[in-house]
């Protein structure tokens, strides 16, 4: 008995790997829908939403208030990995084999590029969406040469996080620049208490937040990475500057030697624990900081600012993620209503005070309500108003890796911040040649 | 694995009694009895194998067209995957890489094998809570290692546990040595067990009067131990040798969830294919995957020809016991 069930079951794999190799091989000659114009999204009935963890459990609620006032056209959540890696990687083997199984895509911002040249998602009217009530530059991360793929549903921005009490205690104002901020620190360094403090940290460890801190640093000393047309620009003397800002950082101990293995939480822990004065960090800090179960130190002793620039204020790098349809989903017309439904006012309002996400709809930064939950709102839309988009490039894989690379190369001190702009610059040039 | 479960049908085809004289018949049958074995095996590891090749010798088309939409379809490209994986940059760090999988293969085995040898005497000789002893020793192999990982990444940290017990400031998970320090010693504590208990099998297959003989001959324990102890443990040693060997050469998530992807300290081979596929070069990644399975095989028949012979020559001497086990070593490096 067993041993028959074990062959069969090998006999039924070996289908499964006929077949998947087929889907494999068919993806050359046909193209799949969503070119050029928007086609008409049609066909109703029920449709299912491929989305990371719903860690809040505000989406399966939403869900259900959907589905209890459409029951023809109903929703399922398929909850994919927690990594955003294999995320990608499941939403890329499904549109490979031209599968039906997920409508909607919750899409990270920096995917938007690749989904939308290879016609793995459809092209959205525009007209269908109040798109001026939500901020403009988290609108952008759904669009790919002007065209409209994604929806905003959450967004996100850096903070300067600082230590109220101690720039209190030293009489001096949150920094606005790199160089009030380098001033700040030493003033507040002078008393013996706190010289061991570390002056600032973000997320240097390789991997993507690098790429979040490296963008940061150049667009605020004035630089880009890609400019208007999508070619690089990063052998310039801003890019250069932005560079030098973290590599002469890491040189003057003013970032201390441990942050170069930081990311989010490893530097979260650091800021609980009292041991920097400045840190660049998402909004999801903040509550989590000024807890008062013990687990902070800091509780009540910091605040928000915006990012510090060289000359000004800093430019800061959009995170967040959008809502997009399937090319090969059928119900479209049903996903887009519904799409529509989950970034109306009354959703995204659960869904920040649920989740503390930041919405994309830009009168809730203003709501006197929410503002007395989330203090830092008005922050963070000043943030995000003024943020940038990560490249938006169809290799972005690739140029996140070699952003990476160049950042933590320079920054370790292996390569000087020429060489790795240099290097960085033909990289990119080789990989956004279109 | 699928031979030794996957019994051929019977009964059905039972040969008429006379035929068990004619050498034909017997031969066809046996090419019946097995044909359903060697179709899975075909199925489950030919086929995998062939359509890898096949995909590594292809390319995916690259840039976009004028509407900003990617071109379709791959070509064939011949072994350009493979002349690339040793021309320019990608050269540096392909062998940057293969000397990582060498080097942690050597020092993790090296390492596994006198811990594990000394883990297993422990079992052995453990008089009481030897139950305990033994289910406690074999806890971390039981762990998984992208579990293992992250629980080590804790340790290793730039404010962890490692740094507190040394009293150092050393930040492990950056590049250099370190690293690779910080992988061999998650390794080698998460797989020397493996090792240990297959030695502790071989261990109590060792008669107690080979023992007593040594004694009334006056041999120390040290004695006992090299010229005994050892020689009789080797057969099973050797195998624990090749699984782990086979193993070290496949690693992957370790260093990647603990260290980091695209570390050049800790980058192994499968590190290479996996980032080619995750970035839907599927071609190179093939060819990548290729490279180590031929790496793989190469050494396994090494070992299986300077070792496996020795290996099968000392079976033939020992118990029936002993015979079923030494079986699996060169079975293994088939596979």
């Amino acid at each position: 008995m067993v041993g028959k069930a074990r062959v069969r079951g090998a006999a039924l794999l070996a289908v499964a790997a006929v077949v998947l190799a087929g889907c494999g091989d068919s993806g050359s000659d046909d193209s799949g829908g969503g070119g050029g114009q928007a086609a008409a999204l049609e066909g109703r009935g029920p449709i299912k939403f491929a989305t990371g963890k719903d860690t809040s459990g505000n989406m399966q609620k939403l869900v259900d208030e959907w589905n209890g006032k459409h029951p023809d056209e109903k929703v399922e959540i398929t909850e994919l990995p927690e990594s955003a890696d294999d995320q990608r990687s499941q939403m890329i083997q499904n549109a490979q084999a031209k599968s039906k199984e997920f409508t909607i895509l919750n899409l990270d911002v920096v995917w938007t590029a690749e989904f939308a040249a290879n016609r793995w998602v459809v092209q959205l009217p525009e007209d269908q969406f109040d798109l001026d009530q939500f901020l403009e530059p988290a609108v952008n991360t759904g669009k790919y040469r002007d065209n409209l793929y994604a929806v905003p549903v959450y967004s996100d921005g850096g903070l300067l996080y600082y230590r109220k009490d101690l720039l209190d205690a030293a009489q001096v104002e949150p920094p606005k620049t790199w160089d009030e901020m380098a001033a700040a620190c030493q003033k507040i360094k002078a008393t013996p208490a706190n010289a061991n403090l570390g002056c600032y940290a973000g997320q240097f460890d390789k991997y993507e937040g690098l790429t979040v801190n490296f963008s940061e640093a150049v667009q605020s000393a004035g630089g880009n990475i890609l400019d208007e047309s999508g070619k690089p620009t990063v052998n310039t003397p801003e890019a250069k500057e932005g560079l030098n800002f973290l590599v002469d950082g890491v040189k003057s101990k003013a970032i201390p030697a441990a942050a170069i293995t930081y990311k989010e939480e490893e530097g979260r822990r650091a800021f609980q624990d009292g041991e920097l004065i400045f840190h660049r960090q998402w909004p999801y800090q903040y509550a989590k900081a000024n807890a008062t179960d013990g687990s902070s130190k800091v509780a009540g002793k910091f605040d928000v600012a915006p990012l510090p620039g060289k000359d000004g204020p800093g430019v800061s790098t959009l995170g967040g993620h959008n809502f997009a349809i399937s090319a090969f989903a059928e119900n479209k017309a049903t996903a887009l209503d519904f799409i529509k439904f989950f970034t109306s006012e009354e959703a995204e309002r659960s869904n920040l005070l649920a989740t503390s996400q930041a919405p994309t709809r830009a009168n809730l930064y203003d709501d006197p309500e929410l503002l007395e939950q989330f203090p830092y709102l008005t922050t963070l839309k000043e943030s995000i108003l003024n943020a940038v988009p990560r490249p938006q490039a169809v290799k972005y894989g690739d140029v996140t890796a070699a952003i990476q690379e160049a950042a933590y190369g320079a920054m370790n001190g292996d390569v000087s911040t020429d060489d790795a702009l240099k290097d960085l610059q033909s990289k990119l040039e080789s990989l956004t040649t279109q | 694995m699928t031979t030794s479960t996957a019994p051929p049908p019977t009964a059905a085809g039972a040969p008429k009694p006379s035929s068990k004289s004619d050498p034909q018949k017997h031969g066809r049958l046996a090419v019946l009895l097995l044909t359903p074995t060697f179709l899975v095996l075909a199925l489950v590891i030919l086929y995998p194998l062939i359509a890898a090749v096949r995909e590594s010798l292809y390319r995916k088309q690259e840039g976009v067209d004028e509407a900003g939409f990617v071109v379709e379809g791959e070509n064939f490209v011949g072994i350009d995957n493979f002349t690339a994986m040793f021309t320019g940059e990608a050269a540096d760090r392909f062998w940057n890489a293969f000397f990582n999988t060498t080097f942690f293969t050597v020092t993790t085995l090296f390492l596994e094998i006198v811990i594990g040898v000394a883990m297993a005497l422990v079992m052995h000789h453990a008089l009481r809570g030897k139950g305990i002893v033994r289910a406690s020793i074999l806890v971390p192999w039981a762990i998984p290692t992208a579990v293992s990982a992250i629980m080590w990444q804790f340790i290793f940290q730039a404010d962890g546990v490692a740094n507190e017990v040394l009293n150092s400031q050393i930040l492990w998970t950056t590049e250099g040595f370190q690293a690779k320090v910080a992988v061999i010693i998650a390794d080698v504590w998460k797989t020397a067990p493996f090792v240990g208990l297959l030695v502790l099998a071989g261990l109590q297959i060792i008669s107690n009067d080979v023992y007593e003989a040594a004694r009334v001959d006056g041999a120390s324990a040290w004695k006992q131990f090299w010229r005994i102890t050892l020689p009789l443990v080797k057969p099973a040693l050797l195998v624990a040798i090749l699984f782990r060997g086979l193993d070290a050469l496949r690693m992957f998530d370790l260093p990647f969830v603990m260290i980091g992807p695209r570390k050049r300290s800790v980058e192994t081979l499968s590190m290479l294919a996996q980032e080619e596929a995750l970035n839907l070069r599927i071609g190179p990644a093939a060819a990548y995957a290729i490279v180590l399975f031929v790496y793989v095989a190469v050494v396994a028949y090494a070992f299986v020809k300077l070792l496996g012979a020795d290996v099968l020559g000392e079976a033939r001497t020992r118990d029936k016991e002993a015979k079923q086990k030494m079986k699996v070593g060169p079975g293994m490096a088939t596979v």
